[in-house]
C-alpha cells in the first residue's frame, strides 16, 4: 500500500506535523517537511479523527430514487465522515439478519465509509413484536445499535423488554422519542406559531415524557439507552438529571436543531418539515450548551433524503426530513466552534469519539497518534462555501441551506488509510 | 394587492377599501340587471379540494356578476383524486389561462404555497385552508357588523365582539381575530380550554371560559360550528354538555344588549351551538351574511383583477 504524507497539518488545531500513513495506519507524526511518501498538501489545515454518524438514512433497499448506499457514502465522505450508521426504516425494513447483511455488504463494496447497519427493534417497525435482535447482532454486520427510528417504541413493556434483551449482545436501544397519541398528525412544534398557522402541534412534552420514561426503564433494568435527535430544552434537563443519577444514557442532537428554528415554517416551505420539528431559539441555545458540556454526547445528522416530489408540494403532503451529511461540520463550525462552545478536541469528541463509542465501532474515533487506524478528516476552518443543493452528492436535494454561506470546509478525508476525498472532491 | 391569503395581510386602509367597494357592489344587486362588465374575458377558477357548496357558489356568483368566465374544479372525481399533485393541478390551470385561483384546501398554508411556489402567475384567493384562515369570511362578517353597528361607514373602533366555539380548529376565528383587530374592534374568544390553541395568550384578544359573563358586554356574538366528531378526540365529553356550557339558547340571547347581533358562518348545527329560537330570531343575521358574502367576494375579485392586465 502507498504511504501518504499529509503535509503540514495541525492535529486538533495544535502544532503542525507531517502525518504519515502506511498500510492504513498512522505510522509517524514527523516534523514538517520530513515525511516521505505521496505528499498531500495540508499546510495550516486541521486534522481530526474521521467523523462518525450515528443516524443516517441511506434509503437502500427500497427508495433508491432518494438515496443509495453509494450516493449516501459519497455524501458522507465529502462531509468528512468515515463511518455512518444506516437506519433501519428501509423497505424492506432492516429487521432481519438478511437485510442488515445486505446493507453491510454493499457498504463494503462501495468502500467509502464504514456502513454500520442499525437493526429494527420490532418487526416491520410495528411496535408489537421484537425483531430477531440476536440474529442481527450475530450476523456478519455485527449490529449493536437497534432502533425503530421514524417510529417510537411507545409500548412501555416492549421498550423494557428490548432494553433488557440487547444486554446479551452489548447492544443499545436508540429511541425515537415521540409519544404517538400526543403527536397524531402533528406538523410542527406546538407553540403560539402553530396556533397562528393553524397547524397541528408536536408538543415538546411528547418527546420529554418518553425520554423520562425510558431513562427510568434503563435504570430499572440496568441497560443502555440512546436518545435520538433530542430537540427540546426540557429533554436536555431530563438527560442531565438521568446522567447525574448514573443512568447509562447517551444522547445525540442534529445539526439542524442547533441552527434552525420554527419561524421558518411561516414560509410553508416543506424543506423545513422535519421530525422532530424545528423548535424555538430557547431550545436551540439549550441544545448547543448541552452539546458543549457533554450532556448531549454526539452530533448525529439524521440525514434524510427525499425525492423532489415529496417536498415540491403543500406542507401537509410533504415528507419529513432534510439532508445533513455534507453540511454537518459547517453547522458545528458556525454554532459551536466560532462562538467558543467547542474547541477542536471537543469537535473530535462530539463528531467522532463519542459516536464511535456509542455505536461500538472500535476502528473509528481513534486518536490521532502513531498506531491508530487512519480514519482522518482534514478541514479548513478559514474557508467558506455556499450550499448549492443540486451540487451535493446525495441523490436528493432537500437541504434547508440552499444558497446559505457557511464557514469551514472538508478538504481531505482518509478512510482506513485511503483517501476518499482530496481537495474537496471525491478521490 | 396581488393575492388574498390571510386577513393579516390587510392593513386598515386596504380592509376599508374592500368594505367600501363591497358596499358599491351591494348597491348593484338591487338593480334589475345585476351584472358589471368589469372582468369580461378574465377567467376565475374555483379550485375546491374540500366540499363547500356555499363558499363555492358565493365565489361563483361574485365572479359571474363581474362577467368573468368561471371554472369550477372540484377535487372529488377529478384527476386530483387519482393522485395528481397540487403542483400539477396548478400547472394545468396556469396553462388554461386562469387569471385568479380561488382555492379551498384541507391543508393549512396550501394557498400560500400556491401563491409563492412559482407554479402559477395569477392571483390566489384563500377560500379557507385547513385550520388556518378564511379571510373573505372575516371580511363579510366585518361588513355585516359595520352595517348593523356603524351604519355601514368607517371601521369598527370600540365594537365588542364575542366569538364562541371551536377556536382551535376554526379558520373563521383566526381570520376574524386578525381583521377585527385591524379595524379597531375588541374581541373576546369563548371556548372550553381544550378548543383553544396553545399560545392563545399571545393573540390580540381576550379569552373566557364562561359565555354568560361575556354576552352582556358584546355588540355582536359569533357562534362557530362545532363538529360532533370532536368528541372522539376528547375535546369535550358529549354534545349535550357542550351545548349546555357553550351553546347560545334563548335565555342566553336575552343577556345580550338590546342592539347586539348574532352571527354564524354556517352551516349551523341547530340545537348544538345555537338553538332554533336564536337562529330564527330577529337578532340573527345569517341570511344577510350570505348575501354580503357575494358583495365582499365581488369586491375582492374586482380589486385583485380589475386593475391588472387587460
Amino acid at each position: 500500500m502507498t504511504t501518504y504524507v499529509i503535509k503540514g497539518v495541525r492535529p486538533y488545531g495544535e502544532d503542525a506535523v507531517d502525518l504519515v500513513i502506511t498500510d492504513g495506519v498512522i505510522t509517524e507524526l514527523a516534523p514538517v517537511g520530513t515525511g516521505k511518501g505521496e505528499v498531500i498538501d495540508a499546510d495550516g489545515l486541521i486534522a481530526l479523527p474521521g467523523f462518525v454518524d450515528l443516524h443516517t438514512h441511506l434509503r437502500e433497499p427500497g427508495r433508491e430514487d432518494a438515496e443509495t448506499i453509494e450516493s449516501g457514502s459519497q455524501a458522507a465522505a465529502l462531509g468528512g465522515y468515515t463511518c455512518v450508521h444506516a437506519m433501519a426504516n428501509t423497505d424492506p425494513v432492516a429487521d432481519t439478519a438478511g437485510v442488515v447483511e445486505q446493507v453491510w455488504r454493499i457498504g463494503r463494496e462501495v468502500g467509502l465509509v464504514d456502513v454500520r447497519p442499525v437493526g429494527a427493534v420490532t418487526v416491520n417497525l410495528d411496535g408489537t413484536h421484537l425483531a430477531e435482535i440476536g440474529a442481527m447482532a450475530n450476523s456478519a454486520a455485527k449490529v449493536s445499535v437497534f432502533s425503530d427510528d421514524g417510529k417510537c417504541v411507545h409500548d412501555a413493556l416492549l421498550m423494557r423488554r428490548s432494553l433488557e434483551y440487547v444486554k446479551a449482545f452489548g447492544g443499545v436501544v436508540a429511541q425515537h422519542a415521540q409519544e404517538p397519541r400526543l403527536t397524531e398528525n402533528a406538523q410542527m412544534n406546538e407553540s403560539a406559531l402553530s396556533g397562528k398557522l393553524g397547524m397541528v402541534g408536536w408538543p415538546a412534552v411528547a418527546e420529554e415524557a418518553i425520554i423520562a420514561r425510558d431513562v427510568l426503564l434503563a435504570e430499572h433494568v440496568d441497560s443502555r439507552l440512546h436518545a435520538c435527535h433530542v430537540s427540546t430544552a426540557g429533554s436536555v434537563e431530563v438527560i442531565r438529571w438521568a446522567k447525574s443519577r448514573g443512568i447509562n444514557v447517551t444522547a445525540e442532537v442534529t445539526p439542524h436543531h442547533l441552527i434552525l428554528t420554527e419561524d421558518l415554517v411561516e414560509t410553508y416551505n416543506p424543506v423545513y418539515k422535519v421530525n422532530p420539528p424545528l423548535r424555538t431559539q430557547k431550545d436551540v441555545l439549550a441544545l448547543r450548551q448541552a452539546l458543549a458540556d457533554g450532556t448531549i454526547d454526539a452530533l448525529a445528522t439524521d440525514h434524510a433524503p427525499h425525492p423532489h416530489e415529496h417536498k415540491d408540494c403543500e406542507w401537509g403532503a410533504a415528507a419529513m426530513g432534510m439532508l445533513g451529511l455534507q453540511t454537518a461540520f459547517s453547522v458545528v463550525m458556525e454554532t459551536m466552534v466560532e462562538p467558543g462552545l467547542l474547541d477542536w478536541r471537543g469537535v473530535a469528541e462530539r463528531m467522532s469519539v463519542q459516536p464511535a463509542r456509542i455505536g461500538g465501532v472500535e476502528s473509528q474515533g481513534q486518536p490521532i497518534k502513531v498506531g491508530s487506524i487512519a480514519n482522518i478528516v482534514v478541514i479548513d476552518p478559514k474557508a467558506t462555501w455556499t450550499v448549492v443543493p443540486e451540487a451535493l452528492a446525495s441523490k436528493s436535494s432537500n437541504t434547508p441551506y440552499a444558497e446559505r454561506t457557511f464557514p469551514g470546509t472538508v478538504v481531505h478525508t482518509f478512510y482506513a488509510g485511503r483517501p476518499t476525498v482530496i481537495g474537496g472532491v471525491l478521490a | 394587492m396581488r393575492h388574498l391569503l390571510s386577513a393579516g395581510d390587510l392593513d386598515r386602509d386596504k380592509a376599508l377599501l374592500i368594505l367600501d367597494t363591497a358596499a358599491e357592489m351591494a348597491a348593484l344587486s338591487d338593480r334589475s340587471v345585476k351584472k358589471l362588465p368589469t372582468l369580461r374575458g378574465r377567467t376565475v377558477v374555483n379550485l375546491f379540494f374540500e366540499d363547500s357548496t356555499r363558499t363555492r357558489i358565493s365565489f361563483e356568483l361574485a365572479a359571474k356578476r363581474l362577467s368573468a368566465d368561471v371554472i369550477n374544479f372540484a377535487a372529488k372525481g377529478s384527476s386530483v383524486s387519482k393522485g395528481e399533485s397540487l403542483k400539477d393541478t396548478a400547472l394545468t390551470l396556469e396553462a388554461m389561462g386562469a387569471d385568479a385561483v380561488v382555492i379551498r384546501h384541507w391543508d393549512s398554508g396550501a394557498p400560500y404555497r400556491l401563491a409563492h411556489a412559482d407554479w402559477i402567475g395569477g392571483s390566489v384567493v384563500n377560500a379557507g385552508d385547513g385550520t388556518h384562515e378564511h379571510p373573505t369570511q372575516a371580511l363579510l362578517d366585518a361588513y355585516t357588523m359595520r352595517r348593523h353597528l356603524r351604519d355601514g361607514k368607517g371601521a369598527l373602533e370600540g365594537v365588542r365582539v364575542g366569538i364562541v366555539g371551536d377556536i382551535l380548529h376554526s379558520r373563521v376565528a383566526r381570520s376574524n381575530v386578525l381583521l377585527l383587530q385591524t379595524l379597531g374592534a375588541q374581541v373576546t374568544l369563548v371556548a372550553p380550554p381544550t378548543l383553544l390553541p396553545i399560545g392563545i395568550d399571545t393573540w390580540p384578544c381576550e379569552v373566557s371560559y364562561d359565555i354568560e359573563s361575556v354576552l352582556p358586554n358584546v355588540d355582536a356574538v359569533m357562534m362557530l360550528r362545532v363538529q360532533q366528531e370532536r368528541m372522539q378526540a376528547a375535546y369535550f365529553p358529549t354534545a349535550r354538555e357542550y351545548s349546555r356550557l357553550y351553546g347560545l339558547n334563548g335565555d342566553r340571547m336575552r343577556l345580550l344588549p338590546e342592539h347586539a347581533i348574532v352571527l354564524h358562518p354556517g352551516p349551523m348545527n341547530r340545537g348544538m351551538e345555537i338553538s332554533a329560537e336564536v337562529a330564527d330570531s330577529d337578532r340573527a343575521v345569517m341570511v344577510e351574511q350570505v348575501a354580503n358574502g357575494v358583495s365582499v367576494r365581488m369586491a375582492v375579485l374586482y380589486l385583485l383583477l380589475g386593475g391588472a392586465k387587460e
